[in-house]
């Protein structure tokens, strides 16, 4: 880098200089502007956090029917304003381990039937209220019980019996074993809140790195940073985050600086995004996934060969390609993917036409198979049917397509009929997913899967600690849904959101949900 | 009686049974839809407990004729009741939106309806010459093409490549009035060009038929100005159209304007009722679909009560 170029970028860096004024000069050097857009990224990120200002977000998914009771949070804004105010006992890592948020630290019996949390000296709720081991259990407990509205209850069923030991400690009892205990105490609906939250839910009380200052649901939320925050957690003084839920606006919105960082860039626009000066766009791979989701106790689904026809008819690289746009990756058939501890590959399936019309045949059905799909089934899901159809076609099997309506898909369509489109954004850990929908008891199989083999895998793997019998145990499930499963997963969807040159600090391949597992705004800085 | 005030008597009691018809209507439509509100609350995470709680404790398990006529006492009482997804009382909630969907459309009037009719005039005065042709031309491509392509274009050219507006609309009770001025300045525009044909063709047309009658020839004999002859007679005998066209106008820009509040972030009323219905909020729908009523039923009132008092034939009926 020549000396001159040096000398403007440190310059621009300490502020002295406009960053607008540093890209002419660049220009002027014959630098372009997206290599001096990198260098000057580089060289801000190298300067280390700052900390002050005011970060924007425009977030997508919020709602004027939203509650701020975290047990009732279903959306991304829901979860991000949740991140602001409060905080789980425990969090997961960048790259997927867990690290204590309220509990400073936390140890299991050998056999990890009973866990032990402690409770992080001295910290205190925006309130002024110290956080006490009552109130970690009062909060828990909030989530369980069969009368709870709370998303999180089913992680809850498998806890026996809490109880406080002392000041600081909290002790867990578990019905069975289970070592991924505290993944499933970092979900997002169990923050701690002074009494548990019992008193007032919505209050938005919590021990999180920021206050709320503003709530207009659905609209637009205003944090000021917690001064009494125990961590080192939040670099801008004030975080806004208004909620835009057209595609279109909130691209224009970061494009036109009234935003510093979006979520949820679509993936058709989001080469053309990346291009527009001052922008970058952040690609994330996830545990999130498009499925076909056929019901294995439902006819002509109950014969594996159809299912197996199916998956061997649907062409994965297309799809990825024509749907995601590049910005994902091929399925297996399965729910599991890298971004998940103790993942074992297996062999890839690919399109194979011949392999179908085998398979179609020896199942003896020769009729027309019915699929139903909507837009908000996954983004593209019509699309996707569609070349699915040609690539069954090929196969010469006769795949009719049935477009139903946004509204009430959920509740009609989706884990009622028998062979429809629909989306699972993933779980941190692969007990976590297959007890979500795989297990045969489970209140979502939405695939009616039904195998004693896996079931008792299942339990065995959530009760051993030693890592390598464990991922040996879910890669055998793995291949038996793989094999025998009605989930056919063409795809896995990355996270694509996008920040202006005007704050630095994003940190690409973090685990969990999207921008950074919704810590973004807080660790990212005003530049 | 003066049979003017029986007329108005007559007109706001037909208003107000329209308006019940409306609610009834309104709740039938929310009733036949498929899920209910603990369904759509719950979305993909219901579990059959969760449904059944949620049920339980939204009065959801009552018969639909019971929760209507509750719902019916309360508005009468003047409560609107608490909306079922987020336990707000909705009066309060809607109270606001309903603020900012008027001041939007307040601005939206104030700069459209004058211009309108600026222009209608002013295409009668230079009729079938290029001013009326390009004014036509104009405001007819304005119209046809649908609002929020104009809206994405505007927020191209002016928020994102000139950076001379904001394409974020959103309005807060912080900012002073200049800063909501300035937010809301994208939208005004894009309302105004859907509006403004609409209007100006019907000022137009109203003027240049009244232009036909025998007694404007007669002004023209007595040598009176072109102007004078609209100002004088021909705008006062085509100000009933002209007030039905700006008062269907009006309303629309008070309840037609989701897409645009959708596209410019902006909170009003359309996303308020967008949101609830999806999430099978009845109450909230209920109130939103009575206001909406309200206002379409009372501008549509106030047209007839102008068109009726401007015109003498309409005013002593024989």
């Amino acid at each position: 880098m020549n000396d001159e170029l040096k000398y403007l970028l440190a310059r621009t860096v300490q502020g002295k200089h406009s960053r607008r004024a540093f890209l002419g000069r660049a220009g002027a050097l014959g630098v372009t502007a997206a290599m001096a857009n990198t260098m000057l990224a580089t060289a801000v990120r190298a300067q280390g956090p700052k900390k002050g200002g005011t970060l924007r977000m425009g977030l997508q998914g919020g709602s004027t029917t939203d509650s701020m009771d975290p047990a009732l949070a279903t959306n991304q804004v829901a979860l991000m304003v949740i991140r602001l105010w409060g905080e789980p006992l425990v969090e997961l890592t960048d790259d997927g381990g867990i690290e204590g948020k309220v509990a400073e630290s936390f140890e299991s019996t050998p056999d990890a039937q009973v866990w032990t949390f402690k409770v992080r000296k001295g910290i205190t709720f925006s309130n002024g209220q110290p956080v006490t081991a009552t109130d970690v259990v009062e909060s828990l407990d909030r989530h369980s019980g069969e009368d709870t509205k709370s998303g999180a209850l089913g992680i809850m069923r498998g806890i026996k019996a809490m109880r406080t030991e002392g000041e600081d400690t909290v002790v867990v009892e578990l019905d069975t074993p289970n070592a991924d205990l505290p993944y499933l105490l970092a979900d997002y609906h169990l923050i701690i809140q002074p009494g548990g939250g019992k008193d007032a839910p919505d209050a938005a009380i919590g021990t999180g790195p920021y206050v709320m200052k503003e709530i207009d649901m659905g609209v637009r939320f205003v944090a000021e940073k917690n001064p009494n925050y125990w961590g080192d957690l939040g670099n801008a003084d004030v975080l806004e985050l208004v909620v835009i839920n057209d595609n279109t606006a909130r691209v224009a919105a970061l494009q036109s600086g009234q935003v510093d960082l979006i979520d949820r860039v679509p993936p058709r626009t989001a080469g053309l995004v990346a291009r527009a000066p001052g922008v970058t766009v952040h690609q994330t791979s996830g545990p999130g996934h498009y499925v076909f989701i056929m019901h294995c106790n439902t006819a002509p689904f109950d014969n594996n060969d159809v299912r197996l026809a199916l998956k061997y008819a649907i062409n994965r690289e297309e799809l990825v390609e024509k749907i995601l746009f590049g910005y994902g990756s091929v399925g297996n058939d399965t729910p599991i993917n890298a971004a998940y501890p103790l993942f074992t590959e297996m062999e890839q399936r690919t399109y194979d036409p011949d392999k179908a019309k085998f398979h179609m045949q020896q199942s003896g059905y020769d009729g027309a198979i019915l699929l139903r799909t909507s837009e908000n089934s996954f983004p593209g899901a019509p699309d996707a049917s569609a070349l699915f159809q040609q690539s069954c076609a090929a196969a010469g099997i006769n795949l009719e397509i049935k477009r139903e309506p946004n509204d009430g898909y959920w509740s009609e369509v989706w884990n009622v009929q028998p062979f429809c489109t629909s989306y699972w954004g993933g779980r941190p850990t692969q007990d976590q997913m297959y007890t979500t929908a795989y297990l045969s008891t489970a209140d979502w199989n939405d695939t009616k899967f039904n195998n004693e083999q896996f079931d008792q895998l299942l339990f065995a793997a959530r009760a051993e600690l030693d890592a390598g019998k464990r991922k040996q145990m879910y890669a055998d499930m793995g291949t038996i849904l793989h094999n025998e499963g009605g989930l056919i997963c063409p795809m896995f969807n990355d996270f694509i959101d996008a920040s202006s040159d005007r704050i630095a600090g994003w940190i690409d391949d973090t685990a969990g949900f999207a921008l950074m597992n919704s810590y973004a705004p807080h660790r990212m800085w005003v530049v | 009686m003066s049979p003017v005030v029986k007329l108005l008597a007559q007109r706001i009691a037909l208003g107000l049974l329209l308006l019940f018809l409306v609610s009834i209507l309104i709740f039938v439509g929310t009733i036949i839809l498929p899920g209910d509100v603990a369904q759509s609350i719950l979305g993909q995470s219901a579990t059959p407990e969760a449904l059944a709680n949620l049920r339980r404790d939204l009065g959801l398990n009552d018969p639909p004729v019971t929760r209507y006529f509750n719902w019916l006492f309360g508005v009468l009482q003047g409560d609107l009741g608490t909306a079922l997804t987020s336990g707000q009382d909705i009066a309060t909630q809607i109270g606001a939106r309903l603020g900012n969907t008027l001041f939007l459309a307040f601005w939206a009037a104030v700069i459209s309806v004058p211009l309108a009719i600026f222009l209608g005039l002013l295409a009668v005065r230079y009729r079938d010459r290029w001013p009326d042709k390009l004014i036509s031309g104009v405001t007819l491509a304005s119209i046809s093409v649908p609002e929020f392509v104009i809206a994405y274009v505007l927020i191209f050219f002016v928020a994102v490549k000139l950076r001379w507006g904001v394409s974020v609309a959103t309005i807060n009770d912080s900012m002073s009035l200049g800063d909501k001025l300035y937010a809301i300045a994208l939208p005004v525009a894009v309302l105004t060009l859907v509006v403004l044909a609409h209007m100006m063709r019907m000022t137009r047309a109203a003027i240049l038929n009244v232009m036909q009658s025998a007694y404007i020839e007669t002004a023209e004999l007595k040598g009176l100005t072109m102007f004078t002859i609209i100002r004088r007679h021909a705008f006062p005998n085509s100000i009933a159209p002209i007030v039905n066209v700006v008062m269907l106008n009006l309303a629309y820009l008070v309840v037609g304007v989701v897409v645009i509040e959708v596209v410019f972030v902006y909170p009003g009323m359309g996303q308020y009722l967008v949101d609830h219905v999806s999430k099978r909020d009845v109450p909230v729908v209920q109130a939103c679909g009575l206001i909406f009523a309200a206002v379409y039923i009372g501008l549509n009132l106030v047209a007839d009560v102008v068109s009726i008092l401007t015109n003498p034939r309409l005013r002593h009926p024989k």
